[in-house]
């Protein structure tokens, strides 16, 4: 140990394909003493006792009862992004465990995102790459038409500040707003983007050209859009999820898109992730797949790190904690 | 309109990847006596005297000195688009014909494809795209990442129509926006956009993170970016080009992207269009490259086919056409 008073962290691992990245080690270093998972199950007598805090990169370490149970003087587990689907945050509090998401770090570079599909969508841009490409091409059609975006009517599920950026984006493109919330948003709040409210998620389904899921994956929005949601959308009606897999209804998705009731999607996120290879989703031409990219940025990365690193010192220190997340 | 008042109108041909739109016929028919060259060509003595405008759709119908002469009573050319680069204006007023253009129509969707196009290079969609469907993906790495838009800077190189669409886009996405353009624009309209005026380019190229290009192709602005412009900007720049593929020195832009001078490119021109299929240009990964379909959405080229109609009728009735292009 280099300075015994630096509070310990755990993490599941440092660089490689799936570990904390390395170059926000020097700044994690800065303020705590990191122990990987691999270190921690080595040493688990001595270490057990000394990690007060855990910082859950994509999805690892995994949460569970077994480990919550090892490590008595756990006091604050900090996700990197917003989702906390995947912890089980009742289970957490029951051992006095604080949770922390990463909300603002997000926000922006997910909303950017989101716009990014809905062009690239619209445009036929992967299509078009190919074409450019393709050793057969010879010349290029002058036929190979997409959707205007400007003026076009956008439908935004899920008002909360990745929505409300997507909102602020596409007036820029004199987009149609509308949109659909738990809570309606204020008024001097949609008269800043023109979004108007539909109380009822169909009213919006009906009327969009393209629609946009930014919402938490909850119990409540699991399977938000299914096949009824799907058969209420315009045939011309292109989907964009960025917000978790599970939102959509991926089977209903998949018959929606080889019969036509909807013209295409965009899906940075599905279930699972990645999909197995042999999936429909991949095989489908209306279809465009991203890896999950909504916040991976150099920049975005880094305030994901930092904003966790905010929030475990809050905790550490008992105080109120910057995005501290509870069990509904 | 009666149906034996309509002006005579050469169109090169209809249906198929290059000709006049199928459903663009109706409108069409309602308002010009549309011939195709074939039928010109079988019929030319009749015809060539009762052609009074020409319908260039794409490029085609060529306006070339041997056509222009067989056409004596020809009085305007509509063209497809914004660009005129292809037509010797010189050589076509020399006939007494006007010439017009689809300014207006194209700016949006032009607009809209750069701000596609710059965020597809540095969000990586095409790249992820690859290894979303890879059967070699078993998982997404965590250190794949690409470059953040919000609060980045932009550089517009051109602030006509376009280039200010860009600038309005830009502007929802956080991002700092400098522009060169030959004339600066008004106050407010800087301020609208919060767009901030490099009087040299250079200034333009050394503080920007993407460089979009919105010029008109004149004799000033081929390779108006060559090698000393791509020196001058970041190496962790993306140049995105919307306009016209002779504005950019294609063998500097080349070497810039093998040797790191510059990160990335994105390209809806090219010179030519289509590339080789061997031209290295292709094989790069560090370049994504559309086929030139800056307009190509329903709405535009409708609009681009009703503005060609109102110039060509206003046209051969002597009256002053909308979007004149002059020599």
């Amino acid at each position: 140990m280099e300075k015994p008073e630096l509070p310990v962290l755990l993490v599941n691992e440092v660089g490689g394909t799936l570990g904390v990245l390395e170059a926000h080690v020097p700044y994690l270093k800065k303020h705590f003493h990191l122990i990987t998972m691999k270190e921690f199950l080595e040493s688990k007598d001595c270490l057990s006792i000394k990690i007060e805090a855990i910082y859950v990169w994509w999805h690892r370490p995994i949460i569970d009862r077994e480990l919550l149970k090892s490590l008595p003087n756990l006091k604050v587990i900090a996700n990197s992004g917003a989702g906390v689907d995947h912890l089980d945050l009742k289970l957490i509090a029951e051992f006095g465990v604080r949770t922390a998401n990463a909300p603002s770090a997000v926000s922006s570079s997910t909303a950017d995102t989101g716009m990014a599909l809905m062009l690239a969508a619209a445009r036929r841009l992967i299509e078009g790459c190919q074409v450019t490409t393709s050793p057969d091409t010879e010349y290029f059609p002058c036929n190979m038409l997409g959707d205007e975006v400007t003026g076009a009517t956008l439908g935004i599920i899920g008002m909360g500040s990745i929505g409300y950026k997507i909102a602020q984006r596409a007036r820029a493109f004199e987009m149609k707003i509308l949109y659909h919330n738990r809570n309606r948003r204020r008024e001097d709040e949609e008269l800043a983007v023109s979004a108007c409210y539909c109380g009822k998620i169909e009213d919006l389904l009906q009327q969009s050209d393209f629609v946009m899921l930014a919402v938490n994956l909850t119990p409540q929005t699991y399977n938000l859009i299914g096949e009824k949601e799907l058969k209420l959308m315009k045939p011309t009606a292109t989907l964009i999820n960025i917000s978790r897999g599970p939102v959509v209804d991926q089977e209903a998705l998949v018959e929606a898109l080889q019969a036509g009731v909807i013209k295409g999607a965009a899906l940075d996120v599905t279930y699972p992730e990645p999909l197995p290879r042999d999936h429909p989703l991949l095989k489908l031409k209306n279809v465009i797949l991203t890896p999950h990219l909504g916040s991976r940025t150099h920049k975005t990365t880094r305030m994901i790190t930092e904003e966790a690193v905010e929030n475990i010192l809050a905790a550490l220190c008992g105080f109120p904690m910057p995005s501290e997340v509870f069990p509904d | 309109m009666a149906k034996q008042d309509r002006p005579y109108t050469l169109i090169n041909v209809i249906g198929g990847p290059i000709g006049v739109y199928e459903d663009h016929v109706e409108f069409l028919e309602t308002h010009l006596k549309l011939i195709t060259m074939e039928e010109f060509l079988e019929n030319k003595q009749v015809l060539s005297q009762k052609i009074e405008a020409m319908y260039m759709w794409f490029k085609k119908p060529e306006a070339t000195r041997e056509l222009l002469q067989s056409l004596p009573n020809l009085k305007v050319i509509a063209n497809s688009g914004v660009g005129v680069d292809h037509l010797d204006l010189k050589l076509i007023s020399s006939f007494g014909v006007k010439v017009a253009n689809t300014p207006f129509a194209v700016a949006n969707p032009t607009a809209d494809l750069g701000i596609a196009l710059l965020m597809a290079s540095a969000r990586r969609i095409v790249e992820g795209y690859q290894i979303a469907l890879s059967p070699e993906t078993k998982y997404f790495e965590a250190d794949w990442l690409g470059e953040e838009i919000n609060g980045a800077t932009l550089g517009i190189i051109g602030m006509g129509h376009i280039g200010y669409k860009v600038a309005q886009r830009a502007k929802a996405f956080d991002m700092k926006i400098l522009y060169h353009n030959r004339k600066r624009r008004t106050v407010d309209e800087e301020q609208a956009v919060g767009a901030i005026y490099c009087q040299n380019k250079e200034d333009l190229l050394q503080q920007s993170d993407f460089v979009m290009l919105t010029v008109i192709l004149t004799p000033q602005t081929r390779n108006l970016i060559g090698k000393k412009e791509l020196e001058l900007m970041k190496p962790t720049a993306t140049l995105i080009n919307v306009c016209r593929g002779q504005v950019v020195d294609q063998d500097a832009l080349l070497n810039a992207l093998q040797n790191g001078v510059i990160k990335a490119a994105a390209l809806d021109v090219t010179y030519p269009e289509p590339l080789p299929r061997d031209h290295p240009l292709l094989k790069l990964k560090n370049i994504i490259i559309t086929p030139h379909i800056g307009s190509a959405t329903v709405k535009a080229r409708r609009l681009m086919m009703i503005s060609m109609v109102e110039s060509i009728l206003d046209g051969v009735n002597g009256l002053p056409v909308p979007n004149e292009v002059h020599g």
